[in-house]
């Protein structure tokens, strides 16, 4: 145990002071800074004359001021918060010579990727509280509601599944560190798994169903859900699509399934649009605890992998 | 010198990486407090057996001992009593020598006082002791591998294994490094294994050698006694390159 907790600590503050580190998160600071203060000043224009809303508060962080809601903004950039400090985990310390002496130390083998990775959870933990208390204070003075406390356990909630969102692509980045010696070859090896899942799963899903299920035109809703359906399956490869599935209906007590409109039954669009409130906490929970589980196996699953492999290697390689 | 405690044993030790032996039934054994000078050509073998010995990797059959302690069964154990400078040792770079040893004392669970005396004085016996407040990154070559051996000192191990100590020194370098190893094995009662290629110097403090070529320890024990076994002559008339190379040429 005390090699995990020597390491964690040496790899905690070399990534505070490292200068990769200040500028991302000034970079995210300064978008969220941007994003939530645009979606602040629409949210108040959209409420004017509004008698009780409700939720105004988590509004914050899903309507989209600009281009970005904070979500989708996540979605998108938080991988690569996980590629950057990760991408360089064992692979530097291979090339400089200090895997060789950190391993020769006694301490059992697999502290040095444990230590490393709980560290660079911490620090994301670090950066996604903060982005979110931040973004909570700018909410709190743009539009002056004060969240309630069903809100804040969703915001709760939400910064969990980001952590985990956010740790799968770290735990991949070490995966690569592992794998390649050289450390350009992980960077954009990795990098290239982000744009993979973030724009070719998508088109790839729809192209694939097309060319699945012929096209029927109006006449034929059978075959649309079906390729609807495929769609979605396909699209859920994508770790990007199950977070952004997994937080839909948490952050956003007024959504009822992440699923899209064509996919329900025609009871469920019935009850869609006889009843409007919101979902209350628990039910919001159980509508994408599947998604939630799935991106929490994933990302365990990930670092699974590359504990393996770096495990097994021959220290003669290294 | 006879019947002394052997600290590290093994018994046909072997390495294969895919069905090719690094490490070919390795048998030899080093006696506590002795510098046992370990040499042979590159690829030999010798950085394979050091970690094997180190339980950083596995032997493909075979037993070694180090300390009664079985490498591959306790790792940790036998790493905790062993000090290690590999070949071609690595640094942080941008840690100074007091952080880059303070980091070794932690791994190995030492407290604050008693990691801040070592230090201090691993520092002052490789006489790094001013310049422990510079970055490592702006150290030359001789002062690293210095900082190399404050590193297994913080540790005050019993054994020490210098993979190549004096690689990259100059001649006067290389030197004071050769007398620094002497003079830890006199003063502080280490036993050590030094793999080196500049047998001028291993001849002067080395108190037994093996060579190792292809895998197999084609000799070990006293020079003099190999002296006389391999070029028929006595005390003082022979150099350690002289047996070294008949030994290679017959390999």
């Amino acid at each position: 145990m005390n090699g995990i907790k020597v390491i964690f600590k040496k790899e905690l503050s070399d990534h505070f002071s490292s200068y990769r580190f200040l500028l991302l998160f000034a970079m995210i600071v300064m978008v969220s800074l941007v994003t939530v203060y645009m979606a602040g000043m629409g949210i108040t224009k959209d409420l004017e004359g509004v008698a009780k809303p409700k939720f105004v508060f988590l509004m914050l962080f899903t309507s989209s001021g600009m281009q970005f809601s904070l979500v989708q903004f996540v979605a998108f950039f938080g991988p690569l918060i996980g590629l950057i400090l990760g991408f360089d985990t064992i692979n530097r310390e291979r090339n400089e010579g200090t895997l060789s002496k950190l391993l020769s130390q006694p301490i059992y083998r697999d502290a040095v990727i444990n230590g490393k990775f709980l560290a660079g959870v911490f620090i994301i933990t670090v950066i996604m509280a903060s982005v979110m208390l931040f973004i909570s204070a700018m909410g709190l003075m743009t539009i002056g509601v004060i969240p309630g406390i069903e809100e804040v356990w969703r915001m709760f909630i939400y910064l969990v599944i980001s952590i985990f969102y956010i740790s799968f692509w770290l735990g991949l980045a070490i995966l690569f560190s592992i794998l390649f010696r050289n450390v350009a070859t992980s960077a954009l090896a990795a990098m290239a798994m982000w744009i993979f899942f973030s724009f070719f799963v998508s088109i790839g899903a729809n192209a694939f169903a097309s060319a699945l299920t012929p096209d029927a035109g109006e006449s034929d809703p059978e075959s649309a859900i079906r390729r609807a359906r495929i769609e979605k399956a396909l699209s859920l490869t994508s770790p990007m699509e199950l977070y952004t599935d997994s937080t839909a209906t948490i952050i956003d007590p007024m959504r009822r399934t992440p699923r899209s409109f064509i996919q329900m039954g025609f009871m469920e669009q019935l009850s869609m649009a006889r009843f409007s409130g919101p979902l209350s906490l628990g039910q919001s929970v159980l509508v994408v605890l599947p998604y939630i589980i799935s991106l929490m196996a994933i990302t365990v699953l990930c670092f699974a992998i590359s504990y393996a492999v770096f495990m097994r290697q021959e220290i003669r390689s290294l | 010198m006879e019947q002394q405690k052997a600290i590290i044993e093994t018994q046909e030790l072997t390495k294969a990486y895919n069905g090719q032996a690094a490490v070919d039934r390795l048998s030899f054994n080093v006696n506590e407090g002795e510098i046992f000078g370990f040499l042979g050509p590159n690829g030999a073998g010798k950085t394979t057996t050091l970690l094997m010995l180190l339980g950083l990797t596995e032997p493909t059959a075979g037993k070694a001992r180090v300390l009664g302690v079985d490498p591959a069964r306790d790792p940790v154990r036998v790493k905790g009593m062993i000090g290690y400078l590999p070949e071609n040792m690595g640094f942080y770079r941008d840690m100074n020598a007091w952080q880059s040893l303070m980091y070794i004392a932690e791994l190995n669970g030492l407290s604050q006082d008693a990691a801040n005396r070592r230090i201090e004085s691993a520092l002052r016996t490789v006489s790094l002791l001013n310049e422990s407040k510079k970055e490592v990154g702006s150290y030359s070559r001789g002062m690293r591998q210095r900082l190399g051996i404050a590193e297994v000192l913080v540790k005050e191990p019993k054994v020490a294994f210098l993979d190549e100590p004096t690689l990259g020194l100059d001649p006067d370098t290389a030197n004071r490094m050769i007398e620094l190893v002497e003079g830890l094995c006199r003063v502080k009662g280490m036993t050590v294994l030094l793999s080196s290629h500049l047998l001028h110097q291993v001849q002067k403090i080395c108190h037994r050698v093996g060579i190792m070529i292809n895998g197999r320890m084609v000799a070990q024990g006293q020079m003099d006694q190999l002296a006389e076994e391999k070029l028929g002559v006595g005390r003082e008339q022979y150099t350690l390159e002289e047996i070294y190379m008949k030994y290679f040429r017959e390999a």
